[in-house]
C-alpha cells in the first residue's frame, strides 16, 4: 500500500517527508512498546504508535522503518522532527485512536507483521 | 568515537553515558552508517543495528555507563557491550522474555519490557553474557557475514 493511500485512509497530516508519499509498505505494527517493535519487525513496515520520544525514531532507524504514524493527534517536538528528517523517515499524524487507525488499515488490506519477524 | 583501520578489520568504540536518554541510540546509528558505507548486506546491518541498539539502551537504562566496541572483518561483526556495573544477580532470569527490572520512567519511553537480552541473543549467531552482582556485565555477540 502506498503511503499516500495510508495518509488518505487515516485522514492524516504529513509532518515530515511529503516528498516520499509514493513509497510502498507491505505491513503494519501498532505498538507503544519499542522493545516489541525491535523484536518482531521485518520487511517494509509502517509503525503506528502513541509515543513521540526520540527513541521511536531511533527504533525505526535501526529497523529501516520508513513511516511512522502518530495516533490520537499526537505531534512530536522539534528534536524528534529533526531526527526524522536526518533519517529520511516519513511522519504522519492522525486524529484516530490506535485501535481505529489499525482497524482502518487492516480493513483496507494492510496486514500486521508476522508473529516472529526477525529474519 | 574511536576508529582504527587495523590489519584484521575495522574497530569502532563508543562511550555510553548512564541515563542519557536524549543521546541514546547515537552510537548504534553511527555503527549502522559505517556498516552501510562498507557495503555490508542489509540483513546483517539490520541484525547488528538491533543488537547494538538494545545493548546501548541497556547500558543507558541499567548500568553506571559503559562502552560498545565493534570489530568488523570480512567474515563477521563482533559486538562487545561492557558496562561499569552494578552487574546482574540472576542471568538466567534476565534472559527470560518479559523479565525486567526497569523503572517506570523507562517503560514510558517504550523500553523495559524484558525483551532486550533475548532479542540480542536471537539476532546473534553467537551470544555470551558474563556478569555477577557488584561487577561489570559484558555481552559479546557475533554476527556472521559469510555462511
Amino acid at each position: 500500500m502506498k503511503v499516500k493511500e495510508i495518509k488518505r485512509l487515516l485522514e492524516a497530516d504529513c509532518l515530515i517527508g511529503e516528498q516520499y508519499l509514493d513509497e510502498e509498505v507491505d505491513m503494519a505494527f501498532g505498538c507503544d512498546l519499542m522493545s516489541d517493535v525491535l523484536a518482531f519487525t521485518s520487511g517494509r513496515t509502517i509503525l503506528l504508535t502513541g509515543l513521540t520520544n526520540p527513541q521511536v525514531i531511533r527504533t525505526a532507524e535501526m529497523l529501516d522503518i520508513r513511516v511512522i504514524v502518530f495516533v490520537r493527534g499526537k505531534k512530536p517536538g522539534k528534536e524528534v522532527l529533526d531526527l526524522a528528517v536526518e533519517n529520511n523517515i516519513i511522519l504522519l499524524t492522525t486524529k484516530n485512536i490506535m485501535y481505529t487507525a489499525c482497524g482502518i488499515l487492516y480493513e483496507n488490506g494492510l496486514e500486521g507483521v508476522p508473529i516472529r519477524g526477525v529474519e | 568515537m574511536n576508529k582504527d583501520n587495523g590489519i584484521n578489520g575495522i574497530k569502532l568504540q563508543y562511550e555510553i553515558i548512564k541515563d542519557d536518554f536524549s543521546r541514546a541510540g547515537e552510537a548504534s546509528s553511527n555503527i549502522k552508517k559505517v556498516l552501510r558505507q562498507l557495503g555490508i548486506e542489509d540483513s546483517i546491518i539490520r541484525r547488528t543495528a538491533i543488537v547494538t541498539y538494545e545493548a546501548e539502551m541497556n547500558i543507558v537504562i541499567h548500568s553506571e555507563g559503559g562502552r560498545i566496541k565493534v570489530l568488523i572483518n570480512p567474515d563477521q561483526v563482533q559486538i562487545i557491550a561492557e558496562d561499569y556495573g552494578p552487574g546482574i544477580e540472576n542471568i538466567e532470569l534476565a534472559m527470560q522474555e518479559g523479565y525486567s527490572t526497569a523503572p517506570n520512567r523507562v517503560r514510558e519511553l517504550g523500553f523495559g519490557a524484558g525483551m532486550g537480552l533475548p532479542n540480542m541473543k536471537r539476532c546473534s549467531d553467537e551470544f555470551e553474557i558474563q556478569s555477577e552482582k557488584g561487577a561489570a556485565t559484558i555481552v559479546t555477540m557475533i554476527i556472521y557475514i559469510k555462511g
